[in-house]
C-alpha cells in the first residue's frame, strides 16, 4: 500500500468524523426537543413524538438516507448530498437520543420537579438547572452509547456518494488487490475511535451507580 | 384600607372537593389561616392531608372549591400560580435539595431565577438564612455530604430565601433518624416564633402543644375535628380522633 492510498483512507476517516460531529450534534439538538416534547404532559405532543420515535427507530437508517436522497429526488426535491445526509442522520439520531433522553429525564426523582414548582421556578428554569443537568448525568453511558453506534454507522452514508472511511477502503483495496491489509487498516481506525470512547462509556457509567449507592 | 380587608385570612380553602378519577381524595374542605397563624395538620395515613397542602401551592389541582391565598385566587390562570408559589415555601419529607448543586446554590437559585434578585443579594440572604437554621459552615457543600437533619434545615433555608408569607410542611421529620428531629423541629419553633403562618403535617405532638394556634385532624378526605391544642388532646370530640390520638401516643 503506497503513500497516497494511505492519505486517501484518512480523507475517507476525516469524512466519517465530520458526517458523525454533523449527525451528533444535529440529532442532539433535535433529539432535546423530542425529549422534552415527549415528557411535556401534553398528550398529543406526546403521542406525536412517540410515533416519530417509533418510525425513525423502527426502520434502517440505510433505508432513511435512501428515502431522503434518492426518494425526495424521485419527488422533485434534488437535495444535495450534504443536506440529505445531515437530514436522515439528525432524524435518526434524534429518534434515539430523544428516546434516551426522555428515560432520563423521567428518572429523575418527582421530588426534584415538585421542589422547583414550589420555589416558582419557571419550566424553562426547572428544566434548564433542575432536571436536564441530572437526566443527562444518567444519559451519560447510553449517550456514549449511541455515539459509538453513530460513528459506525456513517459507513451507510457511501449509499449516497460519501467516500466516508468504509468506502475508502473498498476503493483502495480494489486498486491495490490487499483486501486483508487495507480493511484491516479500516478496521483498525473504527476501533481507535470508538473503543476509548465505550471505555469512557463504561467508566462513566460505573461511576454513576457508585455515586447512587 | 377596611377592616373586612384586614381581616380576610391568608389562605382561604372553601368548599373544596378533589377527585383522583372516580375517588375521592378531599370532600367539602373549609379552612381558613389567618397571617401568623399556626397549624397542626394530622390524621392517618392516606387521610389525603399532603393532598390539602398540595393544593395551596398549585402542586395538585383541585376539581370543586375555591382556594384563595394572599387576595389570588388559585385556578385563575398560570401567573396566579407562579405568584402564589412565590410566597408560599414548602418543606418536603424527602428534603428534595437540588443534589448537583451545593447547599448556598439551593438557597440562590429561586431568588435569582424567579424573584430576578442579584446574585450578590441572594447569596448574602442565603448566607444570614443558613446561619439562621445554623448551617452556616456546610453552604459549599453538596447535600449528599450532610446529614439528614442538616439537609432538612437547608430544604428549610432554601425555602426562606424567597421570603414566603406561608410555610408549608410535609411530614418534615418523618424521614429522619430519631436524634434529629429535634434539630429541625426547633429551627421550626424559631421560625414559629418570629410569626410566620405555618401548616405543618406533622405527628410531633410535642410539637402541636407548644407551637399550633389549632390543630387539624383529619380522616378520609375530610377535615374531622379542629381545636386548640390544649382542648384537642384533652377532651377530643369524635371516636376517630380518640382512636388516632391513642394510637400515636402508645408509639412515642
Ligand atoms: N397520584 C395519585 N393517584 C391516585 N391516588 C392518589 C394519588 N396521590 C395520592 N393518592 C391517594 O390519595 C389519598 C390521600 O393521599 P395523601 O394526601 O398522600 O395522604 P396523607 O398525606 O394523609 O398520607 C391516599 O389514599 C392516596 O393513596
Ligand atoms: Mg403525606
Amino acid at each position: 500500500m503506497d503513500k497516497n492510498q494511505l492519505l486517501f483512507l484518512l480523507g475517507g476517516l476525516k469524512w466519517t468524523l465530520t458526517l458523525s460531529v454533523i449527525g451528533f450534534v444535529l440529532g442532539a439538538v433535535a433529539g432535546l426537543a423530542v425529549a422534552l416534547a415527549r415528557t411535556s404532559g401534553i398528550s398529543w405532543l406526546e403521542r406525536a413524538t412517540a410515533g416519530y420515535i417509533a418510525l425513525f427507530q423502527g426502520t434502517p437508517l440505510l433505508m432513511q438516507l435512501f428515502v431522503v436522497y434518492y426518494g425526495l429526488a424521485l419527488a422533485g426535491l434534488k437535495l444535495d448530498p450534504w443536506v440529505s445526509v445531515s437530514i436522515g442522520f439528525t432524524l435518526h439520531a434524534s429518534a434515539f437520543l430523544g428516546e434516551i433522553w426522555r428515560g432520563s429525564i423521567e428518572a429523575v426523582p418527582r421530588g426534584q420537579v415538585e421542589a422547583a414548582k414550589a420555589l416558582s421556578l419557571s419550566y424553562i428554569h426547572r428544566m434548564k438547572d433542575v432536571v436536564l443537568p441530572q437526566a443527562i448525568r444518567i444519559s451519560l453511558p447510553a449517550t456514549i452509547g449511541f455515539l459509538v453506534q453513530l460513528i459506525k454507522g456513517t459507513s451507510l452514508a457511501a449509499i449516497i456518494g460519501f467516500t466516508e472511511l468504509m468506502r475508502a477502503g473498498t476503493i483502495v483495496s480494489n486498486q491495490n488487490f490487499k483486501p486483508l491489509l487495507v480493511l484491516g487498516l479500516v478496521c483498525a481506525l473504527y476501533f481507535a475511535l470508538c473503543w476509548p470512547l465505550s471505555v469512557y462509556g463504561t467508566w462513566l457509567e460505573r461511576r454513576l451507580v457508585t455515586a447512587a449507592r | 384600607m377596611s377592616v373586612a380587608a384586614t381581616a380576610e385570612p391568608m389562605i382561604a380553602m372553601r368548599g373544596v372537593n378533589k377527585w383522583y378519577g372516580t375517588y375521592q381524595v378531599l370532600t367539602d374542605v373549609n379552612l381558613a389561616v389567618r397571617a401568623s397563624e399556626k397549624i397542626v395538620l394530622c390524621g392517618p395515613s392516606g387521610s389525603g392531608k399532603s393532598t390539602l397542602i398540595r393544593c395551596i401551592n398549585a402542586l395538585e389541582t383541585y376539581q370543586k372549591g375555591e382556594i384563595v391565598v394572599d387576595g389570588f385566587h388559585l385556578g385563575d390562570q398560570g401567573k396566579t400560580i407562579d405568584a402564589v408559589r412565590r410566597e408560599v415555601g414548602m418543606v418536603f419529607q424527602q428534603f428534595n435539595l437540588f443534589p448537583h448543586m451545593t447547599v448556598l446554590e439551593n438557597c440562590t437559585l429561586a431568588p435569582i431565577r424567579s424573584r430576578g434578585i442579584p446574585r450578590a443579594r441572594a447569596e448574602e440572604t442565603a448566607r444570614r438564612l443558613l446561619d439562621r437554621v445554623k448551617i452556616l459552615n456546610q453552604a459549599d457543600k453538596y447535600p449528599a455530604q450532610l446529614s439528614g437533619g442538616q439537609q432538612q434545615r437547608a430544604a428549610i433555608a432554601r425555602a426562606l430565601c424567597m421570603e414566603p408569607k406561608v410555610m408549608l410542611f410535609d411530614e418534615p421529620t418523618s424521614a429522619l433518624d430519631p436524634e434529629m428531629v429535634k434539630e429541625v423541629l426547633d429551627t421550626m419553633i424559631g421560625l414559629a416564633t418570629d410569626g410566620m403562618t405555618m401548616i405543618c403535617v406533622t405527628h410531633e405532638m410535642g410539637f402541636a402543644r407548644q407551637v399550633a394556634d389549632r390543630v387539624i385532624f383529619m380522616a378520609e378526605g375530610r377535615i374531622v375535628e379542629e381545636a386548640e391544642p390544649e382542648t384537642f388532646f384533652r377532651t377530643p370530640q369524635h371516636e376517630r380522633t380518640r382512636k388516632f390520638l391513642g394510637e400515636i401516643l402508645s408509639q412515642h
